[in-house]
């Protein structure tokens, strides 16, 4: 079968998820993203690609912060925009996802950029999608997000471009991240040898081996000599169940202090996709210490999305 | 078909900036031709007055081309990169090989997103004929007339020295 994010001629035509996707277009959408960077620091901060196009957020799942970044994404790329929040409005009401998104492509948005609770549902829209409508997805469930991916991976190869000579390390809640499965294979996509995940085993997926990743349960071990340490947040609202002792608990075993962070390469540099529990997952002196590039991250993340949007929007 | 030599056309176009220089001048390139003339004149020009006085910048200008809709974003687009004050600038521009001119449109229009210059000059190391609007460069190193369906390339080697190939136009 057919990649459904790629068209005939293995063009992106959506971004579904990063698994499966090759290297080239992944470099492509990096090396895209690269001469978006400098359109912030311009007097216009804008570019006129996607001008007279309407891009949709429809974000079935809260979140503040993807929306925005997509939001300005697509802003600077002069298109205009329209948010809905979904959960606020026609789904309380009975409506059915495919009715909703109907609604919109009757209103000529073209193209999407959607969220959604449940692993598969982006998958779902994006079948039903007319030829001439691209899907991004932001976000589903544990499965994907693969602009949250790509970001990652546009930062750690600004602050480490040799990217087939890094030992990577992510560190916490892999079981309910959808960034950390996006994250791996963005990485050994890009050619990086050795991941690492770092987690207790209860926040860990069943299937964690066939990701190609190596297994750690104990900080020191894991975070031993590696040049990039992504933190993942502690998906609370994601967790059924008592996976975890306490928050406390948690934070003194796999919390990211100076001491830990000192078992990694001196000039490692330390991520974190948002929002942050401080003193859960990571201490602040560590967040805002000067080998974190949390904040890079954030600018980066609307650089990508401009690239992941200026791609799919173009061409005949 | 005889082709003129780059490295002349380089040395003619840049004696003709050189005496357009002011104490505002700016020179910025366009990808990829485009900047490496624009180096060459630099070092060239640099010869006679104080390094760094010139600001420079690169432009690539596919962030602008109205043919977006039609062929989608370029493979590789390089990074812009104007790190001076573009207001009150005197610019030349420079490119390889002036053909349609939408080019150049998109650069101005890219330019233009930086702050307002003073005036924009366009210098070319070739005018290929063929243009398609009311653009028209102010510096020329030769005019050669070609059709459609040639595709003329200029290239640059190890060393830095300049080439010139004609080769049939692949769509």
């Amino acid at each position: 079968m057919r990649n459904l994010q790629l068209d005939a001629d293995g063009k992106l035509k959506h971004l579904l998820t990063i698994e499966g996707l090759p290297k080239k277009i992944l470099t492509q959408i990096l090396d895209s993203a690269e001469t978006f960077v400098g359109v912030a620091e311009r007097d216009i901060k804008k570019v006129p690609l996607l001008r007279g196009k309407t891009v949709c957020n429809i974000f079935f799942e809260n979140s503040t912060r993807t929306r925005t970044t997509f939001e300005i994404a697509a802003k600077r790329l002069s298109a205009d925009v329209i948010n809905l929040n979904v959960g606020t409005s026609s789904q309380s009401k009975g409506e059915t996802i495919l009715d909703t998104v109907d609604n919109l492509i009757a209103m000529h948005a073209d193209m999407f950029v959607v969220r959604h609770s449940q692993s598969g549902a982006v998958h779902f829209i994006a079948q039903h999608m007319p030829e001439n409508i691209s899907i991004i997805n932001a976000g589903d469930g544990r499965h994907a997000h693969p602009t949250q991916g790509l970001l990652d991976v546009f930062t750690v190869r600004r602050y480490k471009p040799d990217m087939h000579n890094l030992r990577v390390a992510l560190v916490g809640d892999v079981l309910h991240s959808r960034v950390a499965r996006s994250e791996i294979h963005a990485l050994t996509t890009l050619g990086v040898p050795e991941v690492r995940v770092i987690a207790p085993k209860t926040l860990l997926p069943a299937d964690v081996g066939k990701l190609g990743v190596q297994v750690f349960h104990d900080m020191k071990a894991g975070l031993k000599d590696v040049d990039v340490v992504m933190m993942l947040r502690l998906q609370n609202e994601r967790m059924t169940g008592a996976l975890l002792p306490s928050a406390q608990e948690y934070f003194k075993t796999f919390g990211l202090t100076q001491e830990k962070l000192s078992y990694a390469k001196p000039d490692a540099i330390v991520m974190h996709p948002g929002p942050m529990n401080r003193g859960v997952e990571i201490d602040s002196s560590v967040a805002d210490g000067s080998q974190s590039v949390i904040l890079p991250q954030v600018t980066y993340g609307i650089a990508v999305r401009m690239a992941v949007m200026a791609i799919l929007g173009g061409g005949a | 078909m005889q082709l003129p030599n780059p490295e002349a056309l380089l040395a003619e176009i840049t004696a003709k900036i050189q005496a357009q220089l002011q104490p505002n001048t700016a020179l910025v390139g366009i990808h990829s031709g485009g900047v490496w003339l624009m180096n060459r004149i630099l070092d060239n020009i640099q010869q006679n007055i104080p390094h760094g006085t010139i600001p420079i910048g690169t432009l690539d200008a596919a962030l602008y081309r109205d043919d977006y809709a039609e062929r989608g974003l370029k493979n590789e687009p390089k990074p812009s990169n104007i790190a001076f004050d573009v207001r009150g600038k005197h610019i030349i521009l420079i490119d390889d090989i002036f053909y349609t001119g939408r080019t150049a449109r998109a650069a101005m229009n890219e330019l233009f997103d930086y702050g307002r210059p003073t005036s924009i000059t366009l210098a070319v190391l070739i005018n290929r004929g063929g243009v398609e609007l009311p653009i028209f460069p102010n510096i020329i190193g030769a005019e050669i007339l070609l059709t459609p369906k040639q595709n003329l390339q200029l290239s640059q080697d190890s060393k830095g020295k300049l080439h010139l190939t004609l080769e049939a136009y692949h769509a």
